[in-house]
């Protein structure tokens, strides 16, 4: 089944299987379609072997960074007297995104299986579900289901009657993108400022409350009890392309498309399919301009990069991109680049934490003169001040926000060069109709 | 503020951190859940309560866009328009939210009460433009031509 | 010391061998390289946020910022490569784009260190447009300390001091991105009695001194190294002082003592040393009223009157130890007896120091006081008899009865002013207080400190030592001394605790005699 539209014949629905099915909701229904067979047997193993289970499946991390999930689990040892931590990141907050919103909408024991497996697999006996506050709905959803579970004596202190405790906490963020890093998480969970933390150390050695932690992301943890049940070998041979990146990805669609929605791929997909024949291609009359593939932070690709690459983690990188958390935003021939970029800067530069100096004052400046030029203010100078800035906002802050505002900023004027032109030597905005008096200041 | 059920409930969400501190964020959510907003008083409460300063808890409500430190209006409506919304028209949605709520502008809590707009970062609902959070309610796929009629079911 | 380790890394060309687990910035040091930062403060923990301390290091991907990047076996560092420098001209060109460019009317400016390094590093002409800067009112943050917003630049050094020194969290980053400003709670101010190091922390013109507002320009100033009199703690502080009048007293680093920092009850309490109602020469009576002498008659005047007298020694516990040792002297000499008191208040520790507080003994040198035989009392002239010489040493003799010293034999006044108490003195001789001579404490825990002389004595005022080392030569005890040095070494050999002590020896840290220990309390 697929949401909000039918999954189609081309998608490999696993973990959207059952989305936009009410039944799929309830312990019950859950159950009846295989669910918790995966942590009762993962309780019954030692963890090593859930880890090398997952190590095997290839599993790669779906919020953005792509991190090897059995190589990070791997990090923590299970039985050295310290207690440790598992947090799930369903701080789902990258525009573009709406993956794990789905996730916990309609298979929330999906996620609260893989949560436990993943903390038992790395000696946690706690598991933090921080998820942002906006998502009322997924909160709803979570809190009941997590209920369920412990009523059932799925979680507690004798999970599924193993001896074994395994708690699994729902906790509520308050509006704030930083906490989807997963240090500033961390601190936001011990009840701080989502500021990020200087790594090293590593959450592996001191995380949440000064302990090994692991963080996974919600549609990392909702694939684990799939591979679990059905092995490493099932899961490893969803791959179209690179060996290095296997499995199913949903891949949220938003902007200027005709099918907005999430759909699920193996990785490998050729993305100028996905994005013509899934996602039914621009809307009635239009054609599509741009593709920022992997949430905002990703650099913005040109039509030819989009329809040249393959879905998966190299694949987006080999044209210019990266995969990021799969939150596809499409542009299509009516939209201005410039004032995209300028939204998006604002974003940013609205969601510094406001530690690094670069990223405080740089999101802020920057957002300003994209807007001016967006205005009719701009001089040609300013592209170059902005590319400079951008330089000086990568790689030099504890995280990656300041990187990320700079991403569309660098690829939007290397690959739309000529639209911040014409904004500058038309002093206005060339695809606003009217007078140049109407462009907004 | 912390007595009866909200006291409960913060005892029972001590049980769930190693720390005090740790409940920080959910004994505000209850702060806000019961008053409307956090008002410096409440923090100094929730200070007490949690074992931390006024000026600590102070620091971390700022950095949190969802509490309100000024009382808001009885809807508190946000309209996201990060680009992919706006992409979809979501400044003309939230126009359209200010126009017909009579709140004037932004941020401006209507003559009656009743309601406060505001522009919002990424709702994580993009599939869905524009998303529109109304209280703890989220409306999906809302339009220009939506909006007298959302308005009309909170009148 | 044999088991730490060590790493060997070239930072700037240079070799330098450090401990395991120092940063680069410190390494750096070592090597006469000072790594230009904000956020980083050795008292601090660190924070890494200010990214001014960005290096590059050979082999790495990124540049590291030097406060929290560990040195490692064969690192290479450049700290001035371009990659570097391009990176903090960057630095100061963000913090510049909302920083106001009022230097000349700014206190900080002369010791500001966003003025310094951008005149090191920093662009010569700004590139911000014609977007307006930030504007934030300033704001009063109660004790000392006013903060003028639009000049922060989010170090966060005034809050990890409060949080994580004083243990006293008034201070937060309120919001966030550029909107981010340095917060309190209404109703809870900065008055920790720690908390006037948030203004010294700062190293910019956000967190000014009230005290200090519009008073001086920094490069008016003469800064001396000396020692905090105002408690026994000993804090060692620079006097800072302009046309003869001290202005400020600020905090001097000493990791036995006082670490980075001082008191504000220390910090504030400076004006009695520039009091202008000082005795400037020397006094001897003449029938009802007092007539001014050179010393030699002043000094032999005092001696009659002492002469076959016993000496009761009234001395004020901020008197150095070389002015001690002469009135111990002077008193054993005549078979006499002395006597102090002090003046005490309630102690206050600095939690995230150990051994570091406001004493209560609100003066300097209680503990050489005591060293010397002195006696401490509430009611030190009880008793005094026809036979007995009372010698003030600088006690203002506030709270004391007249009639005390209606049965003493004689009195003479040593000390920087007269008290209307001791008008019937036979001798008055005028003497420095503590700004305006060289000397030494010996501080609570027996840690003997060195302090400079600030500014001048008026008129003929001379040391304490000095003046009793004449009255002592003149009493048939050869005291010949031209120095403090000289009556430090003197005393160094006559007295155990002190032995093998100089001046040199002590240097500007000060070394601790001979059997002490800390006092109980505030050890941490």
């Amino acid at each position: 089944m697929g949401f909000p539209h039918k999954s189609h014949p081309r998608e490999t629905p696993v973990l959207s299987e059952h989305f936009g099915n009410a039944e799929a909701l309830t312990l019950d229904g859950w159950k009846k379609r295989g669910g918790y067979v995966a942590l009762e047997k993962a309780l019954g193993m030692p963890e090593v072997d859930i880890v090398n289970v997952i190590k095997e499946s290839g599993l790669r991390g779906r919020g953005g960074a792509g991190f090897p999930t059995g190589m990070k689990w791997s990090f923590m040892k299970p039985g050295d007297g310290k207690p440790h931590y598992l947090c799930c990141n369903a701080d789902e907050s990258e525009p573009g995104t709406f993956k794990d919103r789905e996730i916990m909408r309609w298979t929330p024991h999906a996620l609260i299986e893989g949560c436990a497996i993943g903390a038992y697999a790395i000696g946690a006996e706690t598991a933090y579900i921080y998820i942002r506050g906006e998502f009322t709905e997924p909160l709803r959803v979570m809190d009941a289901a997590v209920r369920e579970a412990y009523k059932a004596g799925i979680l507690g202190a004798n999970a599924m009657g193993t001896g074994k405790r395994v708690d699994v906490h729902i906790h509520k963020g308050a509006g704030a993108y930083i906490c989807g890093e997963e240090t500033a998480m961390m601190n936001s969970l011990e009840g701080r400022r989502g500021n990020p933390r200087i790594k090293p150390p590593f959450p592996a050695v001191a995380g949440l409350f000064g302990k090994p932690t692991t963080i996974n992301n919600v549609e990392t943890l909702a694939a684990v009890p799939h591979i679990l049940t059905r092995g490493a070998a099932w899961y490893k041979a969803f791959c179209l392309s690179n060996p290095k990146s296997t499995g199913t990805k949903l891949f949220s669609v938003c902007g200027n498309v005709a099918k907005p929605g999430n759909y699920e791929v193996v990785l490998g997909f050729p993305f100028k399919d996905f994005l013509y024949d899934l996602c039914g291609g621009p809307p009635r009359g239009r054609t599509f301009k741009a593709v920022i593939p992997g949430g905002s932070s990703v650099p913005i690709q040109t039509m030819e990069e989009a329809e040249a690459t393959l879905m998966d983690y190299e694949g987006f990188v080999a044209q210019g991109s990266m995969l990021g958390s799969g939150g596809v935003i499409v542009y299509d021939d009516s939209q201005c680049m410039v004032r995209h970029i300028a939204r998006l800067c604002r974003f940013y530069a609205h969601e510094s934490c406001a530690q690094c100096t670069q990223c405080r004052e740089g999101t802020a400046w920057v957002t300003r003169i994209v807007e001016r030029i967006e205005a009719g203010g701009g001089a040609m100078k300013d592209l170059d001040l902005l590319l400079e800035l951008s330089e000086q906002m990568t790689g030099k802050t504890i995280c990656v926000l300041s990187d990320s505002c700079a991403a569309p900023i660098v690829s939007g004027i290397a690959k739309f060069r000529a639209e911040f032109e014409a904004h500058i030597t038309g002093k206005r905005c060339p695809l606003r109709s009217g007078s140049s008096s109407t462009v907004a200041a | 503020m912390f007595v009866g059920g909200p006291k409960q409930e913060l005892i029972e969400l001590f049980t769930r951190y190693p720390t005090k501190m740790a409940a920080l964020l959910p004994a505000l959510w209850i702060v806000q859940r019961e008053r409307g907003w956090v008002s410096e008083q409440a923090m100094a409460e929730v200070a007490q309560e949690l074992e931390l300063t006024p000026a600590y808890v102070k620091g971390v409500v700022t950095f949190y866009t969802m509490y309100h430190q000024h009382p808001v209006g009885k809807y508190f409506i946000q309209v996201c328009t990060t680009s992919p919304c706006g992409a979809c028209g979501a400044d003309a949605v939230a126009d359209a939210f200010v126009r017909h709520t009579g709140c004037g502008d932004l941020g401006v809590t209507s003559g009656d009460g009743k309601f406060t707009v505001i522009e919002v970062e990424c709702l994580g609902a993009c599939g869905f433009p524009t998303p529109v959070m109304i209280n703890e309610e989220f409306v999906e796929s809302v339009s220009v031509q939506k909006v007298p009629e959302i308005l009309a079911q909170l009148r | 010391m044999a088991d730490v380790k060590t790493v060997q890394l070239t930072i700037e060309g240079r070799q330098v061998t450090v401990a395991e687990g120092t940063s680069i910035l410190e390494a750096a040091k070592t090597a006469g390289i000072l790594i230009p930062h904000y956020c980083y403060h050795p008292g601090l923990p660190v924070a890494g946020v200010c990214r001014m301390c960005l290096v590059e290091v050979e082999k790495a991907p990124k540049l590291a910022p030097a406060c929290v990047t560990s040195v490692a076996p064969g690192q290479i560092v450049h700290v001035y490569s371009e990659k570097a420098l391009e990176a903090r001209k960057s630095v100061l060109e963000f913090l510049l784009i909302n920083h106001p460019l009022d230097c000349p009317i700014c206190d900080q400016a002369g010791e500001c260190e966003l003025q310094d390094y951008t005149f090191v590093e920093g662009r010569a002409e700004g590139r911000l447009g014609p977007e307006p800067k930030r504007f934030n009112p300033v704001e009063d943050f109660g004790g000392d300390v006013l903060y003028v917003t639009n000049r922060c630049i989010l170090c966060t050094r005034c809050v990890r001091f409060m949080d994580d020194v004083a243990h006293d969290s008034v201070l937060n980053v309120s919001e966030r991105g550029d909107r981010a400003v340095i917060g309190k709670a209404a109703g809870h101010d900065l008055t920790h009695a720690w908390a006037g190091n948030v203004i010294d922390l700062c190293p910019v013109g956000a967190l000014l001194s009230k005290d200090n507002l519009n008073k001086v320009r920094a490069w008016e100033l003469d800064r001396t190294p000396t020692v905090c009199p105002n408690c026994t703690q000993g804090c060692n502080a620079i006097a800072e002082t302009r046309d003869n009048v001290l202005v400020r007293l600020r905090p001097r680093s000493n990791a036995d003592v006082n670490q980075f920092f001082m008191c504000d009850y220390g910090r504030l309490n400076y004006r009695w040393m520039n009091r202008q109602d000082r005795v400037e020469a020397p006094l001897v009576r003449q029938g009802d009223r007092f007539g001014a002498a050179d010393w030699d008659v002043a000094t032999a005047a005092a001696a009659a009157a002492i002469r076959g007298k016993k000496v009761v020694a009234l001395v004020s516990p901020n008197l150095s130890n070389e002015a001690m040792w002469m009135i111990a002297r002077l008193v054993e000499k005549t078979g006499g007896r002395g006597v102090f008191r002090v003046e005490t208040g309630p102690e206050a520790p600095l939690p995230g120091v150990p051994n570091l507080a406001l004493r209560a003994d609100r003066a300097a040198n209680v503990r050489a006081a005591e060293l010397f035989g002195f006696q401490r009392t509430d009611a030190p002239l009880a008793g005094l008899g026809g036979g007995e010489v009372l010698v003030i040493a600088d006690d203002d003799l506030e709270g004391i009865d007249p009639l005390a010293l209606a049965s003493v034999g004689a009195v003479v006044v040593v000390g920087t002013v007269l008290p209307a108490t001791a008008r019937q003195a036979m001798v008055v001789l005028p003497t420095a207080n503590m700004s305006e001579e060289e000397g030494t404490f010996t501080n609570v825990a027996g840690r003997v400190q060195r302090f400079l002389q600030a500014k001048q004595a008026p008129g003929m005022a001379r040391p304490t030592w000095w003046a009793l080392a004449d009255l002592l030569t003149a009493l048939g005890d050869p005291a010949n001394y031209f120095l403090a040095s000289e009556v430090f070494a003197a005393l160094a050999k006559a007295r155990p605790e002190f032995a093998g002590m100089t001046y040199d020896s002590l240097g500007m840290r000060g070394a601790v005699i001979a059997g002490a220990t800390q006092p109980a309390g505030v050890a941490k």
